[in-house]
């Protein structure tokens, strides 16, 4: 398959996600486009990747690994994210993120 | 004895250290002995340095103390030169400063001990500042002495700190002085960017071959001379003497007499090479030298305040001492310096000690018949007058008649204005003389009560410089009368290496003869007709008008100033302080300042606590970004 299709794949995904971040409410949802960005950017990885070595450039692990990296990363961020949100909600029963303006200034 | 030179300057700055650390704790017959007693030191070695410079095949001597400023090639040793101008001035300033001194601590006996104790460093810095000028073997440590009597006229000008007149007087000698000297320093510049050096022979060697009126050397002449215009009070840098009299009396004899104004006459002397190479910066200088002196003499004639007069007659006598530099005599000038020392000297402290007298009072009009009061006084003074008046016999007589011969020599036309102000001096000294010596007294009852002589301290200088005065005037004794001149052949090798390059001018003695007696005959004519008008002088109270205003007045050359120089640069201080400065400057720092607090205040608004906005600003962060890398 031509990477043009993958490419597309992950804009539209990519667009989504930074579409949810900046129009939703709840913060859950906001985490969770955040993680279809990045999502996308991973696909991105792979299909690029996987394209330079069929083409015989270079060695395909180096981006695969990117990918792996940033899984790990997300899922460190995930982990602390949901705390920081539960703790919130166990403080205002809400995970609207237009109310947490507390520490503005 | 020549290496020992240093201690000539270094005993006054010694007296200077004492009597202005110790100001507060020593007392005044202390203060008075250290004071005058390191000068009198410093004579007695000057006497020894002169005699051993007298000896026939002496040649100068340098003594360096160490190595002042090294720059590339520029070398400036603290070195000072001991040679026979040296040695007369040396031999002058402190003579006559030891006498001033000495003088000083009876006149000044009325100050606090403090004020005493302040008054007499001040005094023996400046002949350590003046010892340092004659004594500089290059031309950087004249001008070190230079600006240092520059800076001691200012303090002892201002003596009396509290009067806000005398401080002004300060200030405005301390400013002229300035700018004549910004003259002399870009001299010293220019001739270290032609020749790179400033030592004194180095220099004229390096100048002898240049030729005459080669553009270099005349203007190094022309800008050393603006320096000699300001130090020694020629049109147009001349308004601050005569204001110089706000300080104490025996202040203003010291900077009159033997130290402070005879500089330009000294820097000129010595450069004389250069100026003799420079024919037509001579011209410049015997014109502005004559003119002085008649300008001056002009304004002495109506002058009522008894320094003033003798104020505007040192301004008109340093004038006929550039007359003569310009017209290439320069042993001419340094003997009047000399001779004019020792009877300005007189002057000034015989007014002194009538000023004293009268209890402060400096008015001749409130004076008169001080003859029976105060005989050593009056004798003294008498002599003074002779002496300026250049009656024959005394010592102004030679020194003045040997400017105006050779005037006459270089241009008769110079010759007659020259005896116009001559005869104008004998004028003006004898109408001050009867004015306040003879006819009645015209003070107050209490004054008339009060009027003493002088306690010794002060008689005794005065005797001692009218000995000076009388006899003074012997070593210069001009060759018509069948001597060999003393003064002249003893100068000679000073001014031996400029003399291939002057334009010889001879008088037959007929000529001379004839020039003395007319000179002669035509200043005792004028002592007679100011006998007849002055002796029984009467106060009237009326007004001055016409020209004799005018006179009075000065020729309005301050009012003159004032309106061209003074008012313009207040006025464009003023601009600059109100439209530059504080519309300009102020505005914009201040403006910056506030516009930073206003948009600070704005952009605070932006933190407005909302995530959503945030991130939508971290977004939009990030397309910029992103567009930015992509246009780059």
């Amino acid at each position: 398959m031509p990477v043009q299709y993958y490419i597309f794949l992950s804009i539209a995904l990519f667009c989504i996600g930074v579409m949810g971040v900046l129009m939703r409410r709840n913060a859950i949802i906001i985490f969770m486009c955040v993680e279809l960005m990045l999502n996308a950017v991973n696909l991105l990885m792979v299909a690029f990747s996987k394209m330079w070595a069929d083409a015989g450039k270079i060695d395909a692990g180096g981006a695969q690994l990117f990918v792996f990296f940033i899984m790990v990363v997300a899922a460190a961020e995930v982990a602390v994210g949901l705390a920081i949100i539960t703790m919130v909600y166990r403080n205002t029963h809400s995970v609207d993120i237009n109310i947490l303006n507390r520490l503005k200034n | 004895m020549i290496n020992l030179v240093w201690l000539v300057p270094f005993l006054p700055l010694l007296g200077f250290l004492v009597n202005g650390l110790g100001r507060r704790f020593l007392s005044k017959s202390l203060v008075g002995f250290v004071g005058s007693g390191t000068v009198l030191a410093a004579f007695v070695i000057s006497v020894l340095m002169f005699l051993e410079a007298k000896a026939p095949g002496f040649t100068p001597q340098v003594v360096t103390l160490f190595d002042f400023i090294t720059v590339g090639t520029l070398h400036i040793p603290f070195a000072f030169q001991v040679d026979q101008l040296s040695a007369l001035f040396l031999l002058v300033i402190t003579g006559v400063g030891t006498l001033i001194h000495i003088y000083s601590t009876s006149y000044m006996h009325e100050e606090s001990d403090e004020s005493f104790a302040r008054y007499f460093a001040y005094l023996n810095l400046f002949v350590f500042s003046m010892l340092i000028l004659v004594l500089g073997a290059n031309y950087v440590m004249m001008f070190i002495g230079w600006e240092g009597v520059g800076l001691c006229s200012y303090l002892l000008i201002g003596f009396w700190f509290k009067n806000p007149s005398y401080n002004n007087a300060a200030k405005k000698a301390f400013v002229m002085n300035r700018i004549g000297d910004l003259g002399f320093l870009l001299g010293i510049f220019f001739m270290i960017m032609q020749f790179g050096t400033v030592t004194f022979p180095e220099v004229f060697a390096k100048a002898a071959p240049l030729g005459i009126n080669n553009p270099t050397l005349v203007a190094i002449a022309m800008l050393m001379f603006v320096g000699a215009m300001g130090k020694s009070a020629q049109i147009p840098l001349y308004t601050w003497l005569p204001d110089a009299m706000a300080g104490p009396t025996p202040v203003s004899a010291l900077i009159h007499a033997a130290t402070m104004v005879t500089a330009g006459i000294y820097m000129i002397a010595r450069s004389n090479v250069i100026y003799t190479l420079a024919p037509s910066i001579q011209t410049v200088i015997a014109v502005i030298g004559v003119a002085t002196a008649l300008f001056a003499a002009s304004i002495a004639l109506k002058q009522n305040d008894i320094k003033k007069v003798l104020a505007y007659s040192t301004v008109s006598q340093l004038g006929y001492m550039f007359l003569a530099l310009g017209v290439g005599a320069y042993s001419a000038a340094v003997f009047h310096v000399m001779t004019h020392a020792f009877f300005k000297a007189l002057l000034f402290l015989g007014s002194g000690s009538v000023i004293h007298a009268m209890g402060g009072e400096q008015d001749i009009r409130k004076m008169g018949g001080l003859k029976k009061f105060m005989p050593t006084t009056h004798w003294t003074f008498l002599v003074g007058c002779l002496a300026i008046a250049g009656i024959p016999g005394f010592s102004g007589f030679f020194s003045k008649d040997e400017i105006l011969a050779n005037a006459f020599a270089n241009n008769p036309v110079l010759y007659v204005l020259g005896l116009l102000g001559a005869l104008m001096t004998a004028f003006y000294m004898f109408r001050l003389y009867f004015i306040t010596f003879s006819g009645k007294f015209r003070g107050t009852h209490d004054q008339e009560h009060h009027l003493h002589e002088s306690p010794a301290a002060m008689t005794l200088p005065l005797i001692i410089l009218a000995l000076l005065s009388v006899f003074g005037g012997y070593v210069g004794l001009p060759e018509v009368f069948g001597v060999k001149n003393f003064l002249a052949t003893y100068l000679e090798p000073i001014f031996a290496q400029s003399a291939p390059f002057a334009t010889a001018h001879h008088l037959s003695h007929s000529t001379e003869w004839l020039l003395m007696g007319i000179s002669s005959a035509l200043v005792i004519v004028m002592i007679l007709l100011a006998r007849g008008k002055f002796a029984a002088y009467e106060e009237t109270g009326k007004e001055n008008t016409g020209l004799a205003k005018v006179l009075e007045n000065k020729w309005y050359i301050d009012e003159l100033y004032d309106a061209i120089i003074v008012k313009p640069l207040y006025e464009l201080a003023r601009f600059f302080r109100d439209v530059v400065e504080k519309a300009g400057i102020d505005k914009l720092v201040n403006g910056i300042g506030s516009g930073v607090q206003w948009g600070g205040q704005k952009i605070r608004l932006v933190q407005n606590g909302q995530v959503g906005f945030y991130i939508f600003a971290m977004v939009i962060g990030m397309i910029v970004l992103f567009v930015i890398g992509f246009l780059l």
